[in-house]
């Protein structure tokens, strides 16, 4: 399945994000080898020099590291990754509340309700765009 | 290598008194997959043809990796033309080795894998064919040499949308460093993301000529918003 893409965004850095979700959500594990460029080429569907753009981009801030001959591996530094999980934390937090403001919701309004849904009092089952 | 794969001066073409080109200059690097992209009529095949020596400039001039139209350009680019030309009394087969001996850079192993992988069954003449197999068997040939500068005029036009993403899939496996892909073609959402740059052309002339990831930092759009507002009807 070829990845899919905004518009907006370069898909160099699309490529990026998707990659980092890959090693946080742990389908890319820890000190593990990824793909070759080629082969991350025609699994995401997009030209090598996208691939090459995004992976360098990883390696400048060390969550993956590239052994001479042998290909790039995840780092196995769980600092590293632990970093790019808080980072990626705050993104979605932020653009949460900012969703929320939008609808019209108070950003303590917007805390009281995630209480609820903890707390299992919020319906799932509806449709969000009803 | 710091010469272009292929470079246009003052490129001018003329059918008539009516202008397919007028002085376009550009210069294409090594290594890209270039998108070549223009409403109907905007003189993109008769670029290609140019560069393929199936046409000759009235004005200025077009090399390929230094060469002009000829005998040495000829084994460096290859070419996928908007209609087949394969006879239609040939086999699949056949078309193979007639590749295969008339192209050194011909590399019969990979034909063979792709025509697997597009179930073309090797063995049935080209006239048995549905147009879209036809093209399948054109763009395999193509794709299995191993060339400089591979011109391919609407390589997914006529193909249902699953042999699409095999075809550009094959185009990103088979392309390397020292070869350019221009592709020229209508369906710029199911290309965009395998271009490193594409060139907008209208009327025989240079629209805009820049790399797909400038454009979204630049503008925020992609090729085919860009493409449907510069070009507006």
């Amino acid at each position: 399945m070829a990845w899919e893409f905004s518009n907006e965004k370069p898909i160099y850095v699309q490529v990026s994000d998707q990659i980092v979700s890959g090693i946080l959500t742990g389908s890319f594990k820890m000190g593990e080898k990824l793909p070759s460029v080629r082969e991350f080429a025609v699994i995401a569907a997009v030209n090598p020099n996208t691939i090459q753009k995004a992976l360098s981009e990883l390696e400048s801030v060390g969550l993956i590291e590239t052994q001479r001959n042998t290909g790039k591996y995840v780092t196995q530094e769980g600092s590293i990754i632990e970093m790019a999980r808080k980072k990626r934390g705050e993104f979605l937090a932020v653009e949460f509340l900012r969703s929320m403001a939008a609808l019209g919701y108070t950003n303590d309004q917007t805390i009281r309700l995630l209480e609820e849904a903890k707390n299992g009092e919020v319906m799932t089952d509806e449709r969000s765009d009803a | 290598m710091s010469e272009a794969t292929l470079e246009c001066t003052g490129l001018s073409k003329y059918f008539g008194t009516n202008p397919a080109l007028h002085n376009l200059s550009i210069s294409l690097p090594t290594g890209k997959i270039i998108g070549l992209l223009g409403p109907n009529g905007s003189g993109k095949t008769t670029l290609i043809k140019l560069a393929c020596g199936l046409l000759t400039p009235t004005e200025g001039n077009i090399r390929v990796c230094g060469f002009e139209p000829g005998i040495e350009s000829k084994t460096l680019v290859s070419y996928l033309p908007e209609r087949t030309y394969l006879p239609d009394w040939m086999t699949v087969m056949e078309c193979i080795r007639f590749f295969q001996d008339f192209y050194a850079d011909f590399d019969y192993d990979r034909a063979i894998s792709m025509l697997q992988a597009l179930q073309v069954p090797a063995n049935a003449r080209m006239k048995t064919l549905s147009k879209g197999t036809r093209e399948k068997v054109q763009l395999v040939l193509v794709m299995s040499r191993r060339a400089r500068l591979y011109l391919l005029d609407e390589p997914i036009g006529g193909v249902d949308p699953a042999a699409r993403d095999y075809i550009l899939g094959t185009i990103l496996k088979n392309y390397n460093e020292d070869s350019t892909v221009l592709i020229s073609t209508h369906l710029i959402a199911d290309v965009e993301k395998i271009l490193d740059e594409f060139i907008f052309i209208q009327n025989g002339q240079l629209v805009s000529y820049a790399s797909t990831d400038s454009l979204r930092e630049d503008l925020g759009k992609s090729i085919d918003q860009y493409f449907r507002e510069v070009f507006r009807c």
